[in-house]
């Protein structure tokens, strides 16, 4: 950033980054869907933080969620359907400086990830978990997903979805080390980027749900919740998300919840007639596995010679 | 009797085992034997036995586990044929290795005999009826206290008795005391100080037992002066490569027989710069070591068979995404679980072509525990010169094998350098294919303006999504024109004989030693038989059509299966061939053959010798017996 200049002048180069910065390719969803307001939430917790973009990393899955990082102008990579996880996890590893984001489907998350989602809880590496759960696969044209109400219509069940759906949070609040757990709504883009804020802030695993309108595979599925804001549940607290006074108030229903109240949270997570928003759990003094990953950074080659040197020693004829 | 030092028989090698239940400790003492032999100058080339379960029945002869060392006064490279000498703790598990053919008449035999005492009937008929069939085999039965001596020193004679037979076979084959207590204390170094001392004092009395009572003694003289050697299994040598090429994170999911790489790892990487990461499953240790490559220093993951059946996916990933990465496959017996603890070479096509679509990626075997060592350092490099994944086979017999070689120098150079952070040049993309030679540099997040969304989707050069006709043809072509790029810089396989003959043999991985000694003792009986040895598998190494057309045949040496000619409905037509046969019968448009097995096991140099002797109708010779070839093979003429 700063630096004296061989010429002796003091260079004080001023890099400010703003919403273009993060800008990648025009964003390809549907018009109506979810996603685009989180591309902006995102957006702009990496301007309120002035990310530097190359030290940004966006890791996804397969699915329309995980064209997430393609347009953003950050360090992507869209990887496989289901293992976002393993990636993101190596990829914070051993590189503590990158801040690195997940954007992740409720197929590619809960359905083929599922095993790779319950080990990166516990991994609880920094970074920022955003699942963008429409309740429907819309990139393969409409089948069923984990997170898809009873009697939903698709094209693998014709006859409505026969079986309850899994519900993520309560999935990642029965994970042991699990850190941060928050639910959000697409269309409180307020809301939305306030939680992000809260996750990015969080040093561990940072896991937002986020409710998200699929216009076309999952037509009207939200519409009663965004116009009634009684079908959602606010959930407000001095340590939980901030939302804007004049926003708060016109939600009807509002509970005060701790944030570092398990058994309360794993309560919240069950609701099933409005949809809670806010912070669930968090727990900052989870272990963290990336720490672990970016204890032995600094070894020398001098220093790895002479541990082999040494290993040659120990067998040796 | 007094303790009387005999006079030694000295013989130019001897093959030594030692068979147990398991958990009795037979491995142990074997490697030791074989540490205690290389470091008196002999050449040695272990091989294990085990047995799949963790605690399978005892005295039995599925249940045997042990170990054989082969000590010799020339570099010893592979397991031999049968043995000299073994020490059998039961009679049930010499039985199995009677049914491997391990043993010949006049193979010594020190049996435990504390069966002949047992309470339980059974058993003490059992060992009666197995002492008088041994002798009928023609094996020299000598019948040991093992049991009681070392009740005279401990009071759980299940834990030591291997450090007794140690003691016995020291003073057998004359070895260096010092030396050994030096190598128990290694072994048992995190034990407390008694555990020690009650096994250095085992030690003491399997030796003096010896002298005194057993009128058996063996000079094996050194091979070399030269000491400057060191000594371990393959997958301790992956992990020291590993360390020696600056790798630092290795990410596993434990698997038989890769496993003790990372146990080895385990110890002591951390102080090299490292660490293991064990994943939730093999998927997952491939993709955090994507991650890690892709976010910095390239990474390695270790495996066998089913993990590489796991890893497929994330493998086309990195190819397609050019993404470097070291892959490592221990192979073990396959198809499906298969044989988790045998020899085996039978992932050969799958490391080259187990994707889906075009994926090309280079792949190297290694044929000795040296070459294990130093493999992984190379795959790094090509890893990152080529921006691909790099395969690198090696397997369970050299997994587990020990042999000496040179203690390699350490090298500046072998060490990855530091990840680039300096600015991305402007208007390089981020995969701008050489025309010629495909190869490009990859950005590193921290690279500021190198900034590009990595995808396995079809791409262009700035890793933009394109499906048109050109860019998936361009794509595709230039990952492939990598491997071009690399085969030009290889050189053709050094031939073992002579270029012109009857027989060519043609091997890969392990058999390097057993397919050198068969060849040497064709030779010897004037077959006109050479060898060749692969360890570029993807790209092949070149001018290999014209080394075969030296050659009347040319037939592959491998463990790996290829249906049998003499099978009524295995024609010409609807034969599958063995792995690398096929392959090179592709690549040369030669008529290669083979001769494979799937038995589990290392080939011997008599199995290889006794089909070059068919093949050729080479007479008898000086050979000792008549042995027929272990799978009964007939070779077509």
């Amino acid at each position: 950033m700063f630096g004296l200049k061989a010429d002796c002048f003091l260079e004080v180069p001023e890099r400010y980054y703003s919403m273009e910065d993060y800008e990648g390719s025009l964003a390809r969803w549907c018009p109506g869907c979810g996603d685009h307001a989180v591309l902006t939430a995102v957006q702009r917790v990496c301007r309120e933080k002035q990310l530097p973009p190359e030290k940004t990393v966006v890791v996804s899955g397969i699915g329309c969620s995980s064209r997430f990082p393609h347009y953003m102008n950050v360090y992507g990579f869209h990887g496989l359907h289901g293992r976002a996880f393993p990636v993101a996890c190596g990829v914070k590893f051993r590189r503590p400086d990158l801040d690195v984001f997940v954007a992740t489907g409720d197929g590619d998350c809960c359905s083929i990830g599922a095993g790779h989602w319950i080990h990166a809880i516990r991994y609880n590496m920094d970074m920022t978990v955003m699942l963008l759960d429409n309740e429907i696969y819309g990139l393969t044209k409409k089948q069923t997903s984990p997170t898809s109400r009873v009697g939903q219509v698709s094209n693998t069940n014709p006859k409505g979805s026969f079986l309850p759906p899994l519900n993520p949070l309560s999935t990642t609040l029965g994970v042991s080390n699990v850190s941060f757990v928050a639910q959000t709504v697409d269309w409180n883009p307020a809301h939305v980027f306030s939680t992000l804020m809260a996750a990015y802030e969080h040093p561990g695993f940072s896991f937002v749900r986020i409710m998200q309108r699929c216009p076309v595979m999952n037509k009207g599925r939200f519409d009663s919740e965004v116009t009634d804001l009684g079908a959602t549940l606010l959930l407000k607290h001095d340590k939980g998300i901030p939302l804007d006074e004049k926003i708060a108030d016109a939600y009807p229903k509002v509970i005060e919840h701790d944030p570092s109240d398990i058994d309360k949270a794993r309560e919240i997570a069950g609701i099933e007639d409005t949809i809670p928003i806010g912070l669930l759990f968090q727990d900052r003094s989870r272990p963290r596995y990336n720490e672990y990953g970016a204890h032995n950074l600094a070894v020398s080659p001098d220093e790895r010679l002479s541990v082999l040197n040494r290993e040659f020693d120990r067998y040796s004829v | 009797m007094a303790d009387k030092a005999l006079k030694p028989l000295v013989v130019d090698e001897h093959i030594v085992e030692i068979v147990s239940d398991s958990g009795e400790g037979a491995q142990k003492a074997g490697q030791s034997f074989g540490a205690l032999s290389a470091k008196m100058g002999n050449g040695v080339w272990t091989v294990e036995i085990i047995p799949a379960e963790i605690q399978p029945p005892a005295r039995s002869k599925a249940g045997a586990s042990g170990i054989r060392i082969r000590i010799g006064s020339t570099p010893m490279t592979n397991m031999g044929d049968q043995a000299d000498l073994v020490v059998a703790f039961n009679e049930q598990v010499l039985y199995g290795r009677i049914d491997q053919n391990a043993y010949r008449p006049g193979t010594i035999i020190l049996l435990e005999d504390k069966w002949a005492q047992s309470d339980v009937d059974e058993i003490r008929e059992s060992y009666e009826t197995a002492l008088a069939d041994l002798k009928k085999r023609g094996f020299e039965v000598c019948e040991i206290p093992m049991e009681e001596e070392c009740l005279k020193i401990v009071t759980d004679a299940s834990k030591g008795k291997n450090m007794w037979v140690l003691g016995m076979l020291s003073a057998i084959y004359g070895r260096d005391m010092e030396t050994a207590f030096n190598q128990v204390r290694r072994i048992f170094m995190k034990k407390s100080q008694q555990v020690i001392d009650n096994n250095i004092k085992l030690l003491e009395g399997g030796f003096a037992w010896s002298r005194a009572n057993l009128g058996l003694s063996f000079e094996v003289p050194a091979a070399t002066e030269d000491r400057n050697l060191v000594v371990m299994n393959g997958n301790e040598a992956v992990g020291m490569g590993a360390i020696a090429a600056g790798i630092e994170v290795c990410s596993m999911y434990p698997i038989t027989p890769a496993t003790s790489a990372s146990h080895y790892l385990a110890d002591v990487f951390t102080s090299a710069g490292g660490i293991i990461h064990q994943a939730e499953d093999e998927i997952a240790a491939i993709g955090f070591a994507i991650g890690c490559s892709y976010a910095g220093k390239t990474a390695l993951t270790v495996t066998s068979g089913p993990g590489m059946s796991l890893k497929s996916e994330f493998i086309g990933l990195a190819v397609m995404c050019e993404v470097p990465l070291v892959i490592v496959n221990v192979q073990r017996g396959g198809p499906s679980t298969g044989l988790p603890t045998k020899v085996e070479q039978g992932d050969l096509m799958q490391s080259l072509y187990g994707q889906h679509g075009d994926a090309p990626r280079i792949v190297l075997a290694a044929s000795s525990i040296e070459e294990c060592f130093h493999f992984v350092i190379t795959a790094r490099k090509l890893a990152e010169e080529f921006r691909i994944p790099v395969i690198l086979l090696t397997d369970a017999n050299l997994a587990t094998g020990v042999q000496p070689f040179p203690r390699p120098v350490p090298s500046r150079e072998w060490l990855a350098g530091p990840i680039d952070q300096s600015p991305w040049k402007k208007d390089v993309r981020p995969y701008e294919w050489n025309e010629t030679t495909g190869l490009s540099r990859r950005p590193v997040p921290g690279q500021r303006g190198g900034e590009y969304i990595l995808t396995g989707l079809a791409h262009d050069e700035f890793s933009r999504v394109a499906y048109d006709p050109a860019s998936n043809q361009r794509g595709c072509s230039r990952r492939s024109i990598k491997l071009a790029t690399f085969q030009k810089s290889l050189k053709p396989p050094k031939i073992n004989g002579e270029a012109q003959g009857d027989l060519l043999l043609v091997g890969w991985g392990s058999t390097l030693g057993a397919i050198d000694e068969a060849v040497e003792k064709a030779r010897q009986l004037g077959g006109k038989v050479s060898s060749i040895h692969l360890r570029f598998m993807s790209p092949l190494e070149p001018g290999l059509k014209e080394i075969f057309q030296g050659f009347n045949q040319v037939r592959t040496v491998e463990i790996n299966y290829g249906d049998e000619v003499t099978d009524e409905l295995v024609d010409s037509e609807s034969r599958r061939y063995s792995q690398l046969a096929w392959y090179l019968r592709a690549k040369t448009l030669c008529d290669v053959d083979y001769f494979s097995n799937v038995h589990g096991q290392p080939m011997s140099p008599r199995l290889i010798l006794d089909m070059v002797k068919q093949t050729l109708s080479l007479s008898e010779g000086n050979s000792k017996e008549n042995q027929k070839p272990l799978n009964g093979m007939e070779v077509s003429g």
